[in-house]
Order: C-alpha cells, then sequence, then structure tokens
C-alpha cells in the first residue's frame, strides 16, 4: 500500500514546515522538549494531516476524533500543529513559555484550543483514552482515539492497566501509538530500565502489533489504516524512532531531551532539517 | 531568553541543589546503609550525584513512581535508609498511596526528598507545580516534613533526616533559590524556627522560597517604613513551632505567613491552627498561591503574580499595620 507519490509528498513537506516551527517554538520558548518532538512529529503529521476526523470551526465537536498526547511533554511539537491547523494563530506562539501565556510546557486543555486533554504526568494517556473509548461506546459514537506515549512513559504500571482493559474491553476505538525513540531523560531505556521484549509485552496483553518505522510515511500511514480497522482485537503501533530525528546533532542523542538554542545554532536546525527532508524524498 | 546552548548535562551544573547531591554523597561515605532511589530523575533531581560516587547505591527504576516508593518502603523493612528522589508532585500524589501506607504507616526510615516544589518550575504549568504537598504531608501521621529556605539549610536538614528516624519529607525547589544563609552554624534544627529580624510590630513566618522575601521585605519595613517585623524561618512544618508562634501571637499581635503553596493546607494553615487553639486574637493573613492552579512563567514573576514575592509583603504588612487593636481593651485578660 503506502501513500500516493503526490500525498507522500504534501505530508512529507508539511514534516518539514513542522520541523522547523518545532525550531522556532523552542527558540521563542527559550528551550523545550525538542527531541522527543522531532521524533514524534511524522507520526502528529499523519493523524491530523490525513487521519484524524476534526473540524477546526467546531473544536468542541462531540464526534471528533480524539488525540491524547500522554507524552505530553512534547507540547512545543503539538502547539505548532494545532495552531498550523489554525486552532488558533502562529503568532501565539511566539509568546510560549512566557509569563502569562496561554501556552506552556505542557498545554492546558482549558487555555488552549484544539487540544483534548491536558496531560504532562506520563501514564495518564491511556487511561484517558479507555474511558473516551468507553465512553464513546455507551453513547453510540465511532470516533477513534489516538494516543501517543513515550517508550520510557511505558515503566508506567498505570500504561499497562489501561491495556489491559483496552484489550478486556475489546476496544479498539482506542489507538495507542508508542513513540520508540529508545530514550528517556536519564539515558537509554535499555539501560535505564529494559523494555524488551516489547512488542511481546503488548502481544501477551492482548494487542495485535504492529511495529514500524516511524519516520517513514508510507509505513506509519499502512499501520494505522490497519489500526483504524482492527474490529476483533485492538492493535497498538510500537513506532521505531529517533530522538531528535531531521538533525543530525541531536539525532538519536537522548541529552536533546530538552534543550534551548540560540539564534545560530536554530539556524543550524532549519539548514539540517531541509538536507534531512530532501534525503527523504530523494530516497 | 535565548543565547544558550545547553543540554539537560548543563542545566544539571547550573543547579544549587547540587548541594542535596553532594551532601547525600558525603553522608553515604559514613552510612553504608544508605541508598538513593529515583525515577528517571536522577539528574534532575541532583540525586544523580550519588550514583557518580557509589553506582551500586544507586537505583534508577525508570519512570514509575508507585514502585519507586514501594521499592524504598521494601529496602527500609530491610535495614537500609532509602533517599527517594523524584518531583514533589509525583513523590506527594503519584505515589500517595505508597507514601502512606508502606512508609508512613509503617513508620519506616524513608527520606523523601522532593524537588521542583512549589510553583519553581513555572514554565512547566500544573502538571509539574506542586502546590499541595505540604498539606498532604503534614497530613500523614509518623511523618516529618521541611521546606528548608536554600541550598545550605537543604544540607543541614538532609543531614538532621538521615539522624532522625521514621519518614522525613523535604521539599526543595528548581534549585535556583536566592541565598538566605551564609554559613551552617546557625543551630539548624528540626521543629525549630530560625528568627532571621528582630521585630515587636509584626511577625513574618515563612517557609522555602519566601523566607528570603520575607526578610528583604522586613529590611525595607524598617528603613522605609520604621515597622519592626519579626522574620521566622520555619523551615519545619511538622511538627511546627508551637511556641515559636504562640510567642509571636504574643509579642506582635500581627501575622503574616508566606508559602510557596496553596494558601490552603499548608503552613499558613498549620499557623493558624496553633494560634486558633490558644485562644487568643491576632491580625492574620495567609500569602501563597489563591487556591487556584496557577498560571505559568517564570517563578518570580508567578509569586509576584499571587502576591507573596517582597512587594506582596510590603503591601500586606502595611496593611496589617492598619489594623487596630489598641481599643481591645480586654486583650490582656484573655487566656
Ligand atoms: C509521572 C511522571 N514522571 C516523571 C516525569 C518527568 N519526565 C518528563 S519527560 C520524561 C521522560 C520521558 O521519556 P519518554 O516517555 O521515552 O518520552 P520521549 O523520549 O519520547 O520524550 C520524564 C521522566 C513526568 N512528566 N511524569
Amino acid at each position: 500500500m503506502g501513500l500516493e507519490r503526490e500525498e507522500y509528498l504534501r505530508l512529507d513537506n508539511k514534516a518539514r514546515e513542522l520541523r522547523k516551527l518545532i525550531i522556532d517554538t523552542v527558540v521563542w520558548a527559550g528551550s523545550g522538549h525538542v527531541g522527543g518532538a522531532l521524533s514524534s512529529i511524522d507520526i502528529l503529521t499523519l493523524l491530523y494531516y490525513k487521519y484524524m476526523n476534526i473540524d477546526v470551526d467546531n473544536p468542541g465537536w462531540e464526534d471528533r476524533d480524539r488525540f491524547i498526547l500522554s507524552k505530553g511533554h512534547i507540547g512545543v511539537g503539538l502547539a505548532p500543529v494545532l495552531a498550523d491547523k489554525g486552532f488558533f494563530s502562529k503568532e501565539l506562539l511566539e509568546t510560549y513559555n512566557h509569563t502569562g501565556s496561554s501556552l506552556g510546557m505542557h498545554l492546558d486543555k482549558n487555555k488552549v484550543v484544539g487540544l483534548d486533554a491536558s496531560t504532562g504526568s506520563l501514564g495518564h494517556g491511556l487511561p484517558l483514552s479507555l474511558g473516551l473509548g468507553l465512553s464513546a461506546r455507551l453513547k453510540g459514537q465511532s470516533f477513534k482515539t489516538y494516543c501517543l506515549m513515550g517508550d520510557g512513559e511505558c515503566d508506567e504500571g498505570s500504561v499497562w492497566e489501561a491495556a489491559m482493559a483496552i484489550s478486556h474491553y475489546k476496544l479498539t476505538s482506542v489507538i495507542p501509538i508508542v513513540d520508540r525513540n529508545r530514550c528517556m531523560i536519564d539515558g537509554r531505556t535499555s539501560d535505564v530500565m529494559t523494555l524488551e521484549p516489547f512488542a511481546d509485552k503488548w502481544r501477551s496483553f492482548g494487542f495485535e502489533v504492529l511495529e514500524v518505522d516511524g519516520h517513514d510515511l508510507h509505513s506509519l500511514s499502512d499501520a494505522i489504516e490497519t489500526a483504524r480497522m482492527a474490529s476483533v482485537k485492538p492493535a497498538v503501533i510500537i513506532a521505531n524512532t529517533k530522538k531528535g530525528c531531521g538533525v543530525e546533532f541531536m539525532t538519536d542523542d537522548y541529552r536533546y531531551h530538552y534543550a534551548g538554542f540560540d539564534v545560530d545554532k536554530a539556524e543550524e536546525c532549519r539548514v539540517e532539517i531541509d538536507r534531512y527532508h530532501e534525503m527523504r524524498i530523494n530516497g | 531568553m535565548g543565547g544558550l546552548n545547553y543540554t539537560m548535562l548543563d542545566t544539571a551544573k547550573l543547579s544549587t541543589a547540587e548541594l542535596y547531591g553532594k551532601t547525600l554523597t558525603d553522608l553515604a561515605e559514613d552510612h553504608p546503609e544508605i541508598v538513593g532511589l529515583t525515577a528517571d530523575l536522577a539528574k534532575s533531581t541532583k540525586i544523580g550525584v550519588l550514583g557518580e560516587k557509589f553506582p551500586e547505591r544507586l537505583f534508577n527504576l525508570g519512570i514509575a513512581e508507585q514502585n519507586l516508593f514501594g521499592t524504598a518502603a521494601g529496602m527500609a523493612l530491610n535495614g537500609l535508609v532509602p533517599f527517594v528522589s523524584t518531583f514533589a508532585i509525583f513523590t506527594t500524589m503519584r505515589a500517595l498511596d505508597q507514601v502512606h501506607t508502606d512508609i508512613c504507616y509503617q513508620n519506616l526510615n524513608v527520606k523523601m526528598i522532593a524537588t521542583h516544589a512549589g510553583l519553581s518550575f513555572g514554565q512547566a504549568g500544573s502538571t509539574h507545580h506542586c502546590t499541595e504537598d505540604l498539606s498532604i504531608m503534614r497530613a500523614m501521621a509518623n511523618c516529618k516534613v521541611i521546606a528548608p529556605a536554600d541550598g545550605m539549610e537543604t544540607a543541614l536538614a538532609v543531614r538532621a533526616a538521615y539522624e532522625t528516624p521514621g519518614p522525613v519529607y523535604i521539599r526543595i525547589n528548581r534549585g535556583f533559590d536566592q541565598k538566605v544563609y551564609d554559613n551552617m552554624d546557625y543551630g539548624f534544627e528540626i521543629g525549630k524556627a530560625v528568627e532571621l529580624h528582630e521585630g515587636t510590630d509584626l511577625t513574618i513566618i515563612a517557609c522555602g522560597s519566601a523566607v528570603w522575601s520575607a526578610r528583604e521585605a522586613a529590611n525595607v519595613l524598617e528603613q522605609v517604613d520604621g515597622i519592626r517585623a519579626r522574620v521566622l524561618d520555619m523551615h519545619t512544618i511538622k511538627p511546627l513551632d508551637k511556641e515559636a508562634v504562640l510567642s509571636a501571637v504574643h509579642d506582635t499581635r500581627r501575622i503574616i505567613t508566606v508559602e510557596d503553596h496553596n494558601i490552603v493546607g499548608g503552613l499558613g494553615s498549620a499557623v493558624a491552627e496553633v494560634m486558633a487553639e490558644s485562644g487568643k486574637a491576632c491580625a492574620f493573613k495567609r500569602l501563597g498561591v489563591p487556591d487556584t492552579f496557577s498560571i505559568i512563567g517564570l517563578h518570580e514573576d508567578l509569586m509576584a503574580h499571587y502576591g507573596y514575592d517582597i512587594n506582596g509583603i510590603l503591601k500586606t504588612a502595611r496593611e496589617l499595620m492598619g489594623a487596630d487593636f489598641e481599643e481591645d481593651n480586654d486583650w490582656d485578660d484573655e487566656i
């Protein structure tokens, strides 16, 4: 399957724009969780620019698909997407982290239009998604709930408590996506806390596991498509990604979990991002 | 902002909370039963310093706070002295059942050194602010609760916590605190307030980062207004120094409490309880976060926004000085 060339180029270009907007936002904010934002951005691009059924003019539409940013620390990754979609003006991004701004490190549902939940404490997103899914079933709604988690986040017991219940209730409307960048704050996940055999853990909890390259829009798109079609057994997408993806000096380096840049460094990032995306579209 | 290129590793160097890591490592050198535990926040909380010296005695349990505190309790059951560090909010809210049942109820010798308390993680928002912990931890029987004023006092509190059997909760900030103490020889003692400024007109009782602001405000009040304010560094919220509160009630009859915490349930409430039970009236005002989820921003901006920075304290002190008690002829007859 995969994406048609034209659509692929449209999405890839969007991901490129968003990567740059993330860098801009980090500069405006003074600093931010840039590594995990860049590892997730291809996933966000596919969800927000291809799959999610949302209405920018009616952000509170009850039957919209939901997106729960369980790895809530990448506000600098999601806010640019919401602004670019048109939920609020891009100028607002320039106030990011400034005292009194509606945009802080972890986004607040009551202040940010288009945001489905306030997150930032890890391990909360999947239970929230479970609640959204069960309530949708009860109310006869057919929307999907996409829940993006970090791999380090999967150390939290609450993730597995929710996973058990999603599987118990055969709640296929909830689609957990794990950004498997193999990094957390204190180091690589394999050094801090072993997750492997990670896919088998999800399998043993009753999930169909779709393991893909999280920066390959084709296979990522196929995985989302398959997960959306699941009707009996819930599916989880394990997206193998790289922290800081798109900027060479950050790529796969856990120390770029959180960073700040001056103007020159930010420009270096933008040049890198162009280089990376040129390479990507030219194969 | 901007103009800075840094990574997690570099920010680790900026913090004065490093004193905590250093103190703990020094203690661990002399006491092999000390171990450290964290949940993917070794660098952010500075407990990682212990691991540089004694890698086998620092346990990083991944992002799993409930397991973190349960594990610490298990180690304490077997005679070790665990120091546990994660952010204050995850200590007192995510893992509260473990803290309550495994640690406090069993009266285990676990030291909880919680960082990023109050609004010190200003831009991170309410998922990372922690303005409820003093209230929560004060309600845990067996547990001592300490909010040191600066790095120096943190070092002293950590040492005192080791020497005090049973659960101790110490809340510290992100580490960028103003310095209150120049040395460690001022006689720090758990449960004993430190008088930082003499006065008989009113008393400002503060803890944590508010102590510095309180002392600065007292200096201004003395120089500009001729008001003599007593300043108490009430580093221990529990057990509270009741005598210090009662003398303040008696000697100054005006009390302001200042804390980087919700005004509900923390230092202000603790002081109010003592005061109310004494039966003595007193003009009284609690400063802190006014029972709201805070806006985001720089820590100092937020303290100013909610009126508990130096200016906020000055304003309240001046208002309180206007409160007139002289007509209360019965004062001396009261209990
Ligand atoms: C409950 C909880 N514990 C700790 C933290 C602090 N924290 C923020 S991000 C992070 C690491 C997250 O790693 P991961 O989930 O792998 O995210 P990614 O690498 O994709 O950014 C930690 C420990 C938190 N936000 N919530």
